[in-house]
């Protein structure tokens, strides 16, 4: 248990630094970014205390806002990401998920790729609503969910499955 | 009494992402209205430790650019500086009753953002510095934006590429005055709205700030005419401006104090009341 509250923290502070000190400053093509900080909020243990999940998830996003100067946008964002995740478990593991067996360790790449896409979307759609806050802007909010999303995509299952320990 | 605990326990997952969801909801809407006292912003001593080591490392790459910047802002003034007929080596100036207008203070970028519709940068003067809000910054080149919060060692201050930032700029040529805005297009443009339909506007032209307000000193560049358009209702012009700042890549600017703000604030303030 040590273990995995240690890792978690560190993966919470990485995560956070890689994503206000590198991912921020990408602007590819002008102005796509990924968001890989919500990894965190994807592979938080499934079976821990939801209330401190959802408060960790708020303080994660609200650190990234103090650090780009958005409000409250990420936290918003964040804390809707993981209040909807037993959601996404669900649909995307359906019977790991009942059992409360999943490990992120090893589970098939398909599954997961659904998972890290529908929690993305979701995260990113908020995230832009509230940043430009426009609804007549509609089009520009859905532009820019849709290129930054295919980027956290292709970045978050990268990351996860360079990083996951596969114990066979 | 103990249905309400009941109901509370039972949704307590609900009421706190709810709880969580409303106070970041209202430090949004509280970012996205112009000069409120913010509590989550950039200015503060985490955020600018983490950019300033980031800034240490990263000045290294662009020493060269930063280099040539100088070097003809340096052109620059010794042009003006040869070419001033004032000759001052003969009169005895006193210092004390300067009439000196605006005070200068040099300035790092810690941070700069141009992608969102709401962008600031965060520099590394404070309060420490005398820097408070609404100081204007400038670079070499032209205008930057107005300095919105600031800390014992940070300020950050509200970009021109931000949907907020109204400011009021004018034709070189003549003195018609417009409002200078961001539409959240693209890091390279601005747009100049309600120019009278009298003012003689040729692509290419010159804007420059107005001087009316008591931030900017008149003259500061800020770009050219790009291109421009008829509003609907006929009386006023709406203008593209191309910035003279590379928005994208700014490492030093100039923040600049106006040492009558205070006056002119005073005086205008009693002519309303």
């Amino acid at each position: 248990m040590n273990n995995v509250a240690g890792r978690n923290i560190v993966r919470f502070i990485v995560l956070l630094l890689a994503q206000v000190i590198l991912c921020n400053h990408i602007n590819f093509l002008g102005y796509i970014n990924p968001y890989i900080y919500i990894i965190f909020i994807f592979l938080f243990p499934v079976r821990d205390e939801r209330l401190v999940f959802l408060l960790l998830s708020f303080t994660l996003g609200m650190m990234v806002d103090l650090f780009s100067d958005s409000g409250g946008v990420h936290a918003a964002a964040a804390v809707s990401l993981a209040y909807v995740r037993p959601i996404l478990l669900k649909s995307s593991f359906g019977m790991l998920y009942e059992h409360q067996s999943i490990k992120f360790n090893n589970i098939d790449i398909g599954s997961l790729i659904a998972y890290i896409s529908l929690g993305t979307i979701i995260h990113h759609l908020i995230m832009f609503s509230l940043e430009i806050f426009n609804i007549s802007n509609i089009l520009l909010i859905l532009k820019r969910t849709l290129f930054s999303s295919i980027f956290t995509i292709i970045l978050s299952v990268l990351l996860i499955t360079l990083f996951s320990r596969k114990r066979k | 009494m103990q249905q309400i605990f009941n109901f509370v326990i039972r949704n307590k997952t609900f009421l706190l992402f709810l709880l969580l969801f409303s106070i970041a909801l209202a430090l949004t809407i509280q970012s996205h209205s112009y000069h409120r006292s913010k509590f989550i912003n950039s200015a503060n001593a985490l955020t600018g430790g983490v950019y300033g080591t980031m800034n240490s490392v990263d000045q290294y790459f662009n020493l060269k650019t930063k280099n040539d910047i100088l070097a003809e802002e340096n052109k620059l003034l010794r042009e003006q500086l040869f070419n001033s007929n004032a000759s001052t080596d003969s009169t005895f100036i006193d210092t004390t009753y300067s009439t000196r207008k605006y005070k200068v203070t040099i300035a790092e970028v810690y941070k700069n953002s141009y992608t969102a519709t709401n962008n600031y940068l965060t520099l590394n003067k404070g309060k420490n510095d005398s820097i408070k809000r609404d100081f204007g910054v400038i670079t070499s080149n032209g205008i930057i934006g107005i300095i919105d919060n600031t800390s014992n060692k940070y300020a950050t201050v509200l970009s021109i590429l931000n949907k907020l930032s109204r400011i009021n700029a004018k034709l070189k040529s003549t003195n018609h005055i417009g409002s200078l805005k961001w539409d959240g297009v693209s890091p390279a443009y601005v747009q100049l709205a309600d120019v009278s339909q009298f003012a003689p506007i040729k692509i290419g032209d010159t804007i420059e700030t107005g001087g009316e307000s008591s931030i900017f000193p008149k003259g500061i560049g800020i770009g050219t005419i790009d291109s421009f358009k008829t509003d609907i209702g006929g009386d006023t012009h709406s203008i593209q401006v191309k910035l003279f700042n590379d928005m994208t890549n700014i490492g030093t600017v100039y923040i600049l104090e106006n040492l009558d703000r205070n006056e002119i604030l005073n005086l205008e303030n009693s002519t309303n009341e």
